[in-house]
């Protein structure tokens, strides 16, 4: 960077060039007063105090002005004075002066400006002050907006608008009675705030502040727990308790930002519903004699009984003991293991090894079955899943991300994502990108946020989404968009896949999916021409009976265009904060940590030696079959970790069958929930903020999660649980001390493997319609979408999340809801071939016509669905439903 | 047209149509449709000028009648149109009843250039405002309406354009008086495709209306003056920015845009040139800060309308939509057709040195003769105010003058030599603005005058800066104290402090010029602000009790 001397002050100053004065002055130590100037933001100079004074005597706003070689700048002379200090005292009079009991006492710009300028109380009463007091607005269940405080700099508008692009508030009125309002003014929780919060932590003065007052003594470097992104946080603690949450700026994932699930949502950790004790069940005697104490009938929800109604607190000597017991009867092929998404990769680690060598079994699975086993599959059957980017066990994770590359991108194409609500910090990348001129392409069969930056918004019906992609493939190669230099130097048989495209003509393709032909060949042509495209996708592409080859069409665009050598050529937007972790570690049926297929005879033989223990050869079963073979009785005893089966597979009823047909189950987890009522000892695990370990987002950068406070209770971390179980199972291998010992472990098994692969292969696909058909019955499809606010059992236990979650609405089209009778804010029963539920319907012309959208609550979905698996990936097809809409009112005249 | 012998003009402005000028003007052409009077013709017009006497009238002999050339009817109603009628008829009179008398000797003046009001005028803007109908294309081209289009692109070069409007000495008639040839070579030079044409019509002074009755008088020499200004920068879209509040200037814009299109003026390909401009038309929402250049193009951008703060690019090099924008007034607009058609030294022979052509006035207040005006520049305030507005009324004695609305100052009676030019303005203190001026008399008590300024642009301020948002409001609460009698020692310091700060800190033009309403009337009147301060007393007997305040 170029350097340049000003003098600012007397201060002869070496300054960058393409720096404004303020910032010049500010890192040189020299403070001007300034309110509407924030570094994160393009400067407005709306509040007119950074005014310095150049040598001919000119006023400019220091904020805006930049630096020029030799300028001679004063940022204190009678000329300042004159223009800033009548403006100073008038925003000091124009102000709340409750400064004793303000939240940012101490924190508040205004105060350092009165300190700098000297502003006595005398030259404010000579002003006329104000008469009327504003009522807050509390409406928000994080933070408060205070009026009387706003001295209208702007930042929050400018935050909303620059940052988060949501623009939920500005600027309204005129003159004096100007403030900063949502839409129509009405209360913040009522608009399009996303609660984010950016803007609380950047108000420079009171009038935005968190609810949540206590400020911490220390700050711990740590990793949400929310979603596959892995935003930096520090927790702020005090008395062993967590009081804030702040963006860590230093990581280069969210540079600071949070949404608002890792801003405001971690109240979970000190929620009264953590499990504190290990629980186990009482015998039906044991429960007959306590039944007459009223705690029997404390509850946390309807549907949840209390633990105390159904189980007696042990200690762990007394609760381990009786699961190895237990445990002890059911090696070999009759246990299996569900791991959780949410834990650390060394517990993953751990738990894998549990099932494989203690209880010789391959039946472990997780939830990422349920929403991203196509896409794992499909990378895998291309050998690309490893490609992007080899597993570096290396906690520093990798520099190169493509996080970086989204920004960069020049086209990005979203599928089945609703990223701004899923994956909201990576939202904002997509949106950065847009803004630096990325053409997004949009495949949803609904309308979601991200629709507001496409330049294509593609609305296939769902289910359908081959088809589309498949055409546009085909585009691509009719009018030789394709990378043939890539093509022949890594890619065999382009031929027969080019042939395999004559299934997808255009008109074949609109048919199939309403697209019509001139929009499935303006959305080709802008992908081929970007150099790179990425592609997103997540959920609405994998949930489908044809998941697996809706992932292959995906992969077949993006190697078509070559697009697959850079490494956001192909992004799964994993769900949970360490699904992609869960996978590497070996939490698969059929693979050791790493990929390392279970079948491979080498592969265990170099495994067995490892470990010390003969493994099992078959490769185990999934978690859709697992259950399967729970019912069937095949599986008796299962071991199940921070994971509510019972609210999260279809179809309820059998799940509820299979967890009541198997003899004993271990329940691991931080909270009690449906599933655990059914398990027969409960083991109550830690939260992320009470240990140590590394997470691995979805750009697999394994980032390390530190210790904030000590346990709740007596819970425990999931790796020390099973370790000691182990030991009790007389199980050699488990005696760590930390998770950086199992971490070495991890890294001896996993390393070299698996290397960078210069070969990739089209798959030719064929479109098969979803198993799910409307018919006359049942005319309607219904399909799920992500919701913000929502992010697994974490979310449910923070009270604000609760209140700002979008009600459980069944969204229908107002020409629908004509038809079938349905009135805008009335109840309505929802009915499908398998179940039904009921609740309030919202008209909107966001969900087209022949659809029905609720977000995604997985319990009552799973009510309505008996879904037919993938047969690859054994995922069901969990996004697409036909269902009747029937007025709640009427149906009960009916019955 | 050319069949009929007399041509009954109606007056269709704003002003006009409030008096019922409409319904005259059905009631006559209805009358005249069922008679068998086939050598009248009944036409609408824009605005004549002389508002407060309307509805107006004008009956033009089309043949050689001389004696009845410009017949001048006031405050005509639908009770009198069988009997104008009955005046046009062969052996008819004119109708005493309507003529405007003289105010001093009570004789009824019957002809148009015989009454001072006009006669001390010269046109050259509002020359067709009054004679041709603003929703017929035809008596616009007619009157040599779009020759200096012709002439523009099949004569001149766009350089040679902007030469000649250079060399004419036009200024900005917004009010900041920017020299617009100036202006459009910077447009014309500013790096970048797709310009944008802006003619700001967001007139928002109170009781200025001048812009509006240019719009409603005659839309075309607006429209072509925009179009001349496309070909001159190499713009393809135009905007005209005008107040919602204006429902007739928008319908007859539309109206003629329209019938420009059809005509091949505006469109692809205008005149079968190589050169395509079109024009839209949008619509504000009526904030006066909508005025200032930069708010107004956020306002088109569908953001809400804040100027922008400097340093920043000028809007000729990165305006609407980050488009080298040219942005002028409605008034110097029409001007250009005027200057192409007639050459530069045409336009520079009126006006002084530094102000050339005309100033178009909307003169109101204590003045015989409101409405509207037009002067060369330089014209002296006395002629404006006593020779063209007739003097002030009931015998009183002039005590100030207020120019530029919000924005402007006070002048006090001596000054009423003094020409008005943007440069005089500036020095006295006030400014030419938009062309509204006010006329006061000795009972007008300056500290409301000041202190009624001040509560308009306290609400209309933008509220983005706070000189602007919280400087007009405390200067309005103190200017407001003062008049109820709760002035304290000290406030006349204030107020000069808070002005100073406002005018050197404000972002835009709305704040840095809003304490000049207190300024000049502190220059020129302070002794009015000391009487109510100190002596709770209001010499023109205007603020509370008029005496004694306790």
């Amino acid at each position: 960077m170029e350097q340049i001397s000003v003098n600012i002050d007397g201060q002869d100053i070496l300054a960058q060039k393409g720096a404004t004065i303020l910032e010049t002055a500010l890192s040189n130590k020299i403070y001007i007063p300034h309110l509407c100037y924030h570094p994160d933001l393009r400067p407005a100079g709306s509040c007119r105090l950074c005014l310095v004074e150049m040598d001919n005597g000119k006023l400019v706003t220091s904020c805006r002005t930049l630096i020029k070689e030799g300028m001679v700048i004063k940022t204190k002379s009678p000329g300042v004075d004159i223009a800033r200090r009548p403006v100073i005292e008038m925003i000091i009079a124009n102000h709340h002066m409750d400064c004793k009991n303000c939240a940012k006492k101490g924190q508040c710009e205004l105060q350092r400006i009165r300190a700098y300028m000297k502003i006595d109380k005398k030259s404010i009463e000579r002003l006329r002050l104000p008469q009327e007091e504003l009522p807050k607005d509390l409406s928000n269940p994080f933070f408060e907006r205070d009026h009387n405080k706003c001295v209208l700099c702007g930042i929050c508008v400018r935050t909303c608008q620059e940052i988060q692009k949501v623009s939920a508030i500005d600027f309204a009125g005129r003159g004096n009675n100007t403030k900063i309002a949502a839409f129509g003014d009405k209360p913040i929780a009522e608009s399009r705030c996303e609660s984010c919060g950016e803007c609380v932590i950047r108000c420079p003065v009171g009038a935005l502040v968190s609810k949540s007052l206590r400020r911490p003594t220390t700050e711990v470097k740590t990793i949400c727990p929310y979603c596959g992104v892995g935003c930096g946080i520090f927790l702020g603690t005090k008395d062993n308790e967590l009081v804030s949450v702040r963006g860590d700026s230093g990581n280069p994932v969210n540079n600071g930002n949070l949404c608002v699930k890792g801003r405001f949502g971690m109240g979970f950790v000190h929620s009264p519903d953590r499990l504190k004790n290990p629980l186990i069940k009482m015998t039906p005697k044991e429960r007959t004699a306590l039944s007459v104490q009223p705690s029997a009938l404390r509850g946390t929800s309807s549907l949840v009984p209390h633990p105390s109604s159904l189980f007696k607190e042990a200690t762990w000597d007394e609760a381990l003991t009786t699961v190895a017991k237990k445990l002890k009867k059911y090696k070999g092929e009759e246990f299996a293991l569900i791991a959780s998404t949410k834990c650390t990769n060394e517990e993953n680690y751990i738990a894998q090894k549990f099932a494989k060598v203690v209880m010789g079994s391959n039946n472990i699975d997780t939830s990422v079955r349920l929403c991203h086993g196509p896409s794992i599959a499909a990378l895998h059957s291309i050998n690309s899943f490893l490609w992007q980017r080899s597993v570096r066990l290396d906690p520093e994770g990798d520099k190169g991300d493509f996080k970086d590359e989204i920004e960069k991108a020049s086209c990005i194409l979203i599928a089945g994502a609703n990223i701004t609500h899923s994956h909201p910090v990576l939202g904002l990348r997509v949106k950065k990108a847009v803004e630096n001129g990325a053409r997004l392409i949009v495949i949803n069969p609904t309308e979601i946020d991200i629709c507001r930056f496409a330049e294509i918004w593609l609305k296939p019906y769902p289910g359908t989404d081959l088809a589309l992609i498949m055409g546009i493939c085909k585009v691509v190669v009719d009018e030789e968009a394709h990378d043939n230099s890539f093509i022949e130097r890594h890619v065999d048989k382009f031929d027969d896949f080019k042939e395999s495209l004559e299934d997808f003509s255009l008109g074949r393709v609109e048919r199939i999916t309403g697209v019509s032909r001139d929009v499935v060949e303006e959305a080709a042509r802008i992908f081929a021409k970007g150099k790179p495209s990425a592609v997103l996708w997540d959920t609405g592409i994998t949930q489908y009976s044809q998941g697996t080859n809706n992932v292959l069409s995906l992969i077949n665009l993006s190697i078509l265009t070559g697009n697959i050598k850079h490494s956001s050529g192909l992004i799964p937007l994993w769900g949970q904060n360490n699904a992609l972790g869960t996978c590497d570690m070996g939490c698969l049926p059929d693979f050791y940590p790493g990929y390392q297929p279970v079948a491979d005879p080498e592969i265990r033989k170099k495994f067995e030696t490892s470990w010390g223990k003969g493994l099992n050869t078959k490769p185990g079963l999934t978690l859709t079959e697992i259950l399967d073979a729970t019912l069937e009785e095949r599986i008796k005893a299962l071991y199940i970790i921070g994971s509510d089966l019972f609210s999260s597979v279809a179809p309820s009823k059998k799940v509820k069958d299979a967890l009541k047909k198997a003899k004993f189950i271990v329940f691991q987890d931080m909270f009690h929930n449906e599933t655990a009522k059914f398990a027969h000892v409960i083991l109550p695990a830690t939260s992320f903020a009470e240990k140590d370990g590394t997470f691995t987002n979805i750009e697999r950068r394994i980032q390390g999660i530190h210790k904030a406070i000590d346990p709740i209770g007596n819970s425990q971390p999931d790796w020390q649980i099973l370790c000691e179980l182990a030991r009790k199972l007389e199980s050699s291998g488990f005696n760590f001390n930390s998770p950086e010992e199992i971490m070495s472990e991890i890294s001896s098994l996993t390393s070299g493997f698996p290397s960078q692969k210069d070969k990739f292969k089209f798959t030719p696909l064929q479109y098969k319609p979803s198993a799910e058909v409307s018919d006359i019955e049942y005319p309607l499809i219904l399909t799920t979408e992500r919701d913000l606010y929502s992010e697994g059992f974490l979310s449910k236990k923070v009270e604000g999340l609760n209140i700002l979650r979008t009600k459980e609405f069944i969204n229908i089209n107002p020409k629908d809801a004509a038809d079938f009778e349905i009135k805008d804010g009335e109840m309505a029963r929802v009915i499908s071939r398998w179940g039904e539920i009921s609740g309030e319907a919202r008209l909107t012309g966001a969900t087209p016509t022949g659809l029905i959208t609720m977000d995604l609550l997985e319990e009552k979905i799973n009510q309505l669905i008996n879904p037919v698996l993938d047969p690859i990936s054994k995922t069901p097809e969990t996004k697409i439903c036909a269902v009747r809409i029937v007025p709640q009112k009427e149906s009960q005249h009916d019955e | 047209m050319s069949d009929k012998q007399y041509t009954v003009h109606v007056c269709q402005g704003t002003g006009c149509v409030s008096g019922g000028s409409e319904k005259v003007f059905y009631s006559l052409k209805n009358e005249i449709e069922d008679s068998a009077f086939d050598h009248i013709h009944v036409k609408r017009t824009g605005c004549h000028g002389f508002c407060q006497q309307g509805p107006l009238i004008v009956i033009e002999p089309v043949g050689i009648d001389s004696q009845r050339e410009g017949i001048f009817y006031t405050k005509v109603k639908t009770d009198d149109v069988s009997d104008i009628i009955q005046s046009i008829l062969p052996k008819g009179k004119p109708l005493v009843r309507l003529l405007y008398k003289d105010p001093a000797t009570d004789k009824p003046i019957p002809h148009y250039r015989d009454i001072p009001f006009y006669n001390k005028q010269e046109r050259t803007i509002l020359k067709h405002c009054g004679n041709i109908d603003p929703e017929d294309i035809n008596e616009y081209l007619a009157v040599g309406g779009y020759k200096a289009l012709r002439k523009a692109i099949f004569e001149m070069t766009p350089e040679g354009v902007i030469s000649a409007v250079k060399s004419s000495g036009l200024r900005g008639l917004g009010g900041a008086g920017f020299p617009t040839g100036r202006k459009w070579e910077a447009c014309r030079k500013a790096q970048g495709d797709g310009k944008y044409v802006i003619c700001n019509a967001d007139e928002g002074d109170p009781g200025a209306f001048q812009d509006r009755s240019v719009m409603e008088g005659n839309p075309h020499s607006v429209i072509e003056g925009m179009i001349i200004a496309a070909y001159a920068i190499g713009a393809g879209k135009g905007f005209i920015y005008v107040r919602a509040e204006y429902p007739l200037a928008v319908s007859r814009l539309k109206i003629a845009i329209e019938q420009a299109r059809q005509e091949g003026l505006l469109g692809d390909n205008i005149l079968d040139s190589d050169f395509s401009f079109d024009i839209e038309i949008f619509q504000g929402a009526g904030a006066f800060v909508c005025g200032e250049s930069t708010a107004l193009v956020r306002s088109i951008e569908g953001k809400r309308g804040m100027p922008k703060a400097m340093p920043r690019p000028r809007t000729t090099e990165e305006g609407l939509w980050n488009k080298p924008t040219l942005l002028n007034n409605v008034k110097t607009f029409a001007n250009i057709p005027l200057i192409i058609s007639n050459g530069s030294e045409w336009f520079s022979k009126r006006g002084t040195e530094k102000s050339k052509g005309t100033a178009v006035f909307s003169l109101t207040g204590k003045v015989v003769n409101c409405g509207l005006i037009e002067v060369p520049m330089g014209a002296t305030l006395r002629k404006i105010i006593f020779d063209i507005g007739g003097g002030i009324p009931g015998g009183k004695a002039l005590k100030a003058v207020q120019t530029g609305g919000p924005s402007g100052g006070c002048l006090p009676a001596n000054m009423i030599d003094m020409p008005v030019d943007f440069d005089s303005l500036t020095k006295a203190g006030s400014i030419m603005g938009s062309g509204g001026m006010v006329v006061m008399d000795e009972d007008t008590c300056m500290v409301d005058v000041a202190r009624y300024f001040l509560d308009f642009t306290q609400r209309e301020s933008c509220g983005q800066c706070i000189p602007c948002r919280l400087g007009t409001v405390q200067m309005f609460k103190i200017l407001d104290d003062i008049t109820k009698g709760n002035g304290r020692p000290g406030d006349i310091d204030l107020l000069l402090e808070l002005s100073e700060a406002i005018k050197r800190s404000s972002i835009c033009g709305l704040g840095k010029t809003a304490p000049n309403p207190v300024l000049t009337t502190l220059r020129y009147f302070r002794d009015e602000y000391e009487a109510h301060i100190h002596e709770k007393r209001c010499p023109a007997g205007v603020c509370i009790g008029g005496k004694e305040i306790s």
